[in-house]
């Protein structure tokens, strides 16, 4: 019997791109399904995600998991036979486990401070933002993924939230660069993947979606 | 990494979060050499070297190398001492269930409840109220099972320590109450069954030092 896979997702989330590049990688065929999370949740949605309503919801075989960090691993285990994610070994497997959770406290609610602030709380969270980037260069050093040679777990925990790099730079009024050029050759490495290049939106696209938020909000 | 290395735990005699880590080595049977970490007033060279990142604790050291965060640290203890006592389903479906069901505690009930037991007088009803509406959804949940994980302990009752048995001592401390037989029953039963639990029972820190330190610590913030 074939696996029925949806994805119910949010195109500018960059929790949903772990999950779509997560099925990529193995390969599975799933069904996309956009929702319009500000305004007509589907019932779907609201059925297989009661207690948050958020995206991403993963639906296999009419059985739902949320969280993206959690779907990532499922589609890990489930999907066993190809492209390895989380790494065998349990120190390393919990290094990796660290590491998601460290990305998972931090960037996004830093990074939404960088268009959503303004004046000394701005300041603030570029220095922090700048920080948290600075943290996670240091413990990817000179590997070429931050699991070592190959692509893996927190590689797509991350990589999402570059995409919205130009976002928060054009809005912060800030360059990532200059003190994170590693962790942006990785970034851009990272691109070169299938799996990332189809689950990542365009930059130009995120500064229009930030735009309209900002609008939205009066910010 | 070796089974037979030497396990250290740096942990605080009175944090949930510490204890079940404590509580799974008990539950199986993994010796270990316990840290008291004086988290607060003054952090140990061993703390700051170990876990640079959060510079907190439960932190396990397994021969030279560390585990920060205390769910991860019971996924490696799960991963590395692969004998009886499963703490995670095999199924990676119920995996994700466990998992899921661990996180929300950790996300949202432990904060909302925190939040209603010691939050200001004026908030009071309504994070009264929103914690209540996280426990129906663990109510439910857990429904006519034993424990959350079955007929054994599991990952979410371990996640779920804090509601086992420190919820109790907080709701004694701060005069709020928010978790009772009447609304709670299935919750109320599993606390029971939860901390009567020996390896579990060994873990609990000590019911009046426990209250005396919440209501020094938090009672002198709180308006009444």
């Amino acid at each position: 019997m074939e696996d029925e896979v949806i994805l119910l997702n949010f195109w500018p989330s960059m929790f949903g791109m772990r999950t779509m590049i997560a099925l990529e990688e193995k390969g599975v065929k799933y069904e996309y399904r956009e929702e319009d999370v500000a305004n007509n949740k589907s019932p779907l949605l609201l059925e297989m995600n009661p207690i948050y309503k958020k995206i991403p919801v993963l639906i296999h075989n009419g059985k739902p998991v949320c969280e993206s960090i959690i779907q990532v691993q499922y589609i890990d285990e489930v999907w066993s036979n190809k492209n390895q994610l989380l790494p065998s070994d349990p120190y390393q497997r919990a290094q990796a486990l660290f590491w998601a959770d460290f990305i998972e406290k931090k960037v996004f609610v830093c990074g939404r401070k960088t268009w959503a602030t303004k004046g000394e709380e701005l300041e603030e969270a570029k220095k922090d933002f700048i920080e948290i980037l600075k943290t996670l260069q240091s413990e990817l050093g000179d590997k070429p993924y931050f699991g070592g040679d190959q692509f893996g777990f927190v590689d797509i925990v991350l990589i999402g939230f570059y995409s919205w790099f130009p976002a928060y730079q054009k809005f912060g009024n800030f360059s990532i660069e200059p003190e994170c050029s590693k962790l942006m050759v990785w970034g851009k490495r990272c691109m070169e993947r299938e799996s990332v290049a189809k689950s990542l939106p365009e930059s130009e696209k995120v500064i229009g979606y930030v735009l309209r938020l900002k609008k939205l909000y009066g910010i | 990494m070796n089974q037979e290395e030497q396990v250290k735990l740096l942990g605080l005699w009175g944090s949930p979060f510490s204890k079940r880590v404590e509580m799974v080595l008990k539950l199986k049977g993994i010796p270990y050499e316990y840290i008291e970490e004086d988290v607060y007033g003054n952090k140990s060279p061993m703390l700051l070297k170990y876990n640079p990142i959060h510079k907190k604790v439960p932190v396990l050291i397994h021969g030279d190398r560390s585990i920060a965060e205390s769910l991860v640290i019971v996924e490696y203890i799960e991963d590395t001492w692969k004998t009886s006592e499963p703490i995670l389903p095999q199924d990676p479906y119920e995996r994700a269930m466990a998992r899921f069901w661990a996180k929300y505690v950790d996300d949202k009930v432990i904060l909302a409840l925190w939040k209603a037991c010691w939050g200001p007088e004026t908030e009071r009803e309504k994070m009264v109220d929103e914690a209540s509406e996280d426990l129906q959804c663990l109510e439910k949940e857990l429904g006519d099972k034993q424990f959350f994980g079955g007929e054994t302990i599991g990952f979410v009752d371990i996640a779920a320590d804090f509601i086992g048995y420190w919820l109790g001592l907080v709701q004694e401390a701060s005069g709020v109450t928010i978790m009772t037989a009447e609304k709670f029953p299935k919750l109320q039963r599993w606390s029971e069954d939860f901390v009567a639990n020996s390896f579990i029972k060994e873990a609990l820190p000590p019911k009046q030092k426990l209250v005396a330190l919440f209501k020094t610590k938090f009672g002198s913030a709180k308006s009444k």
